[in-house]
């Protein structure tokens, strides 16, 4: 077993596909909650194997698209500041935003101006960096839904057991139930089934979304990455809704635990505690993110850096053009947007949905920019 | 919104310069091995697949569960194939 | 003269200094114990300010190239390797044959005068396989951290050998596609020893010449419209640009792509498509579909090329034309060109 390929097998997927047109007699629409469900079905191809009675939402769970521009603002800053080695994810590295109201930045230009960024592949190696570095203050951008935010835990943990004054963190970390709760309760909600995302279950287990499913009677799948774990998810979503069920499921049962992983969630928890947090192009919800704790506020780079953020002031942007708040809700189709694939393409992206490889903008770009004739970034 | 990689674990190691206080574990993906954290898995042992996100083990895979939904799909090809005829 | 007596660090200098770049004494010296003795031929031996070569018969192809790898040495290949088969792979996409090479060398001050040896030789060991001639090149040292290690650049001369031109403007409707060997080695290979990505894979660069192999399609005649070695941004970009000069969509079958299976899982950690990964011994064949069997096993029988196989065709472009990727379930989807360099990702 490798438990990749097997889950792969065009076989099953040709099962999967007859078992959903079997089952589908009307128009349906489910969302997929995560970024990284989104890339999958549109690599492969999986929604042109759907009957034309399903469609697909793709949902806000893309941290490198909901980060808030402020808080880019202040990543910007922070790593122009002599002495800092900024970490992060190679995610965040083309993500555009706002610098002094005047220009737009990445972190590709950061560098270029002399900022000393690094791209890690895991939170602990920044710590390494912090380590090795004592003369130099390292900053790791701790962006991340629930998956993440437990590791970001136990780098700070790391970072406390070696005693390090020069490690901190620029927390932007978010939460999923809140924000699916912000999508099912608004009055113009659309979205009749829920894919949850699988990865992020893993760690908050299954209760959550079995509350959903009861308070907005919606069926809530909780679906894995591979084509048949994402077309048996919709299978599963579409015979709830046609036989007027609406509950939680559990696709991903080789992963997901109904308890979620309890030394995740206790790490978690020492050093963060749920707060208000912004969306980019949701804005704030509350108890939708998480922050440090006042007791370990020295790891903090939003207080190290305060003087930075104060300093900040915001003018109009690019933002008020871009639609990416409605693509990242599902009420538009990336494809849809009077800027997609025109004044913006992946080389000069309007907002991070069109940035991130996750963005539902991006990936329709990279498997669907035909039929409307669109040359190449 | 979050890469996860299944992989197998080939060895553990208690204690390492890496880790003082936690495991580590050598996981192999199909050819390519990187060392694994099991901070959040204390109970993966040698052989288990685990879930691996930013070098770190998020759960242990149940193969059983794995072997079931492989099952549950492969049969539904059968019934298909037996009502086509 | 063995490289191991050079007498350089003996005489207390084991790292390059500027003074190795000042055109004085250890200038000299680094010429005549490190570079000459690796390379030597008749037009290096003349030590004059430029090389005067041999008429050439043939029309002539000329290539230039800038190789700024990190790390100096990865698996399956260093700079050195790199530099020369790059240049003779653009060569031969031409369908020339290699004849000189001139290569200019950028060290940063404190290479230690090992790792330059170490590099010089495997540039001596490749050109003298392929049977090229290094003539003329240059020496500049620039101050620490004003560049990693040492750049190289490398300017390649080649005949041409081909019967018919071989472009993207040959390219023709029905004509087939082959991939010369498995993909997206050389970009993991070197991603496996980046700070931060590392992993063990066993996974080495298929850095290496495709001079042979075009040389061997030209002897049998098969009629190659044209040739694209699939460097930066991978099979995705070669395939891409080539649709795009030509007029003409590619269909290419995802399943007929060979990708080594610890390739593969690399890929998969780093949240990477093996088509968008970068090669170095890896050539993208469009040839006459009556052709294109003969080809596939011409280039089964060499070395190197065992892998090479039909991976799609080319038709009639509507409208712009476009590379298409039909994937394992019979879907199609389109292919761009990447906006930069493919990052790995966590989410």
């Amino acid at each position: 077993m490798q438990m990749i390929g097997e889950f792969r097998n065009p076989e099953l997927v040709k099962n999967l596909c007859r078992s959903i047109s079997r089952v589908t007699t009307q128009k349906w629409k489910i969302m997929e909650i995560c970024g990284g469900q989104t890339h999958s079905i549109l690599h492969y191809g999986l929604d042109q194997l759907l009957p034309p009675e399903i469609e697909l939402l793709h949902g806000p769970g893309c941290p490198v698209c909901v980060t808030p521009s402020q808080i880019l603002e202040l990543a910007f800053k922070i790593a122009l500041q002599k002495d800092v080695i900024f970490c992060t994810f190679a995610d965040m590295i083309r993500v555009p935003g706002e610098y002094r109201g005047s220009q737009t930045l990445d972190f590709y230009k950061v560098r270029a101006m002399g900022g000393d960024v690094r791209m890690v592949q895991s939170p602990l190696e920044a710590v390494n960096i912090a380590k090795n570095n004592p003369e130099k203050e390292v900053v790791f951008f701790a962006v991340g839904f629930e998956t993440t935010t437990p590791v970001n835990a136990l780098a700070v943990n790391e970072a406390e057991k070696l005693g390090l004054s020069n490690m901190f963190f620029l927390v932007s970390q978010v939460l999923v139930p809140p924000a699916l709760e912000a999508l099912l309760g608004s009055p113009d909600n659309q979205i009749q089934g829920v894919l949850a995302a699988g990865h992020v279950c893993s760690i908050m287990g299954t209760k959550p979304y079995v509350d959903l499913a009861e308070k907005y009677q919606v069926p809530c799948v909780i679906t894995g990455f591979e084509p048949t774990d994402l077309l048996q998810g919709i299978y599963l979503c579409i015979k709830q809704m046609e036989d007027g069920r609406s509950e939680m499921e559990n696709q991903y049962s080789r992963v997901v635990k109904s308890d979620g992983n309890f030394k995740a969630q206790e790490l978690m928890q020492k050093y963060f505690q749920v707060k208000e947090q912004g969306w980019r192009g949701l804005g704030r919800i509350a108890d939708s993110g998480y922050g440090f704790r006042n007791e370990y506020a020295h790891f903090d780079a939003e207080v190290k850096y305060q003087k930075l953020y104060e300093s900040e002031t915001r003018t109009p942007s690019c933002e008020f053009v871009c639609r990416s708040g409605e693509v990242l809700v599902g009420r538009l189709k990336p494809t849809d947007c009077e800027h997609f694939g025109k004044i913006c393409n992946p080389s000069s992206p309007l907002g991070p949905t069109m940035v991130s490889t996750e963005g539902a903008c991006a990936a329709y770009f990279k498997y669907r920019n035909q039929g409307r004739g669109i040359n190449e970034a | 919104m979050c890469l996860g990689i299944p992989g197998k674990i080939i060895s553990i190691e208690l204690s390492s310069a890496e880790a003082p206080e936690s495991s580590l574990a050598k996981v192999d993906f199909s050819g390519v091995t990187q060392n694994v954290r099991l901070d959040f898995v204390p109970e993966a042992k040698v052989g288990n697949f685990v879930l691996v996100h930013v070098g770190v083990a998020l759960s242990v895979i149940d193969e059983d569960e794995a072997l079931q939904t492989l099952q549950l799909l492969s049969d539904l090809g059968e019934f298909y194939n037996a009502n086509d005829r | 003269m063995k490289l191991e007596n050079c007498p350089i660090p003996q005489s207390g200098y084991s790292l390059i200094t500027l003074a190795h770049g000042g055109g004085g004494l250890l200038s000299h010296r680094l010429f005549e114990q490190v570079f000459l003795p690796a390379f030597d031929n008749e037009y290096l031996r003349e030590t004059h300010d430029g090389a005067v070569l041999p008429q050439i018969h043939g029309p002539l192809a000329i290539t230039t190239d800038a190789h700024v790898v990190q790390p100096l040495v990865f698996p399956g290949g260093d700079i050195g390797t790199l530099a020369v088969c790059g240049s003779l792979n653009d060569l031969a996409m031409c369908g020339a044959e290699p004849k000189y090479l001139s290569m200019s060398f950028i060290l940063e001050e404190g290479l230690p005068i090992e790792v330059l040896q170490k590099i010089v030789e495997s540039i001596a060991k490749t050109a003298r396989a392929e049977k090229v001639v290094i003539v003329t090149g240059d020496t500049k040292v620039v101050e620490k951290g004003r560049c990693e290690g040492m750049y190289i650049s490398t300017t390649a001369i080649g005949e041409i050998k081909a019967p018919n031109k071989i472009c993207p403007q040959q390219i023709q409707s029905g004509d087939v596609l082959i991939l010369s060997s498995d993909i997206a080695r050389h970009g993991m290979a070197v991603m496996s020893c980046r700070p931060g990505f590392q992993f063990e894979s066993g996974i080495t660069s298929d850095c290496g010449s495709l001079w042979p192999a075009v040389q061997a399609l030209l002897q049998e005649k098969v009629q190659i419209h044209c040739l694209r070695d699939l460097t930066r941004g991978g099979l995705a970009a070669g395939a891409t640009e080539l649709s795009k000069a030509s007029g003409f969509e590619f269909e290419v079958h995802e399943e007929q792509i060979p990708v080594q299976n610890n390739v593969r899982a690399a890929c998969e950690i780093f949240g990477l498509d093996p088509i968008h990964v970068a090669n170095e011994g890896c050539f993208l064949a469009v040839v006459a579909a009556t052709d294109a069997d003969r080809c596939v096993r011409i280039l089964q029988a060499q070395n190197g090329t065992a892998l090479a196989r039909k991976i799609g065709f080319v038709t009639e472009a509507k409208g712009s034309a476009h590379v298409w990727i039909k994937g394992a379930f019979g879907q199609r989807r389109m292919l761009i060109l990447p906006t930069g360099e493919q990052l790995p990702r966590i989410c």
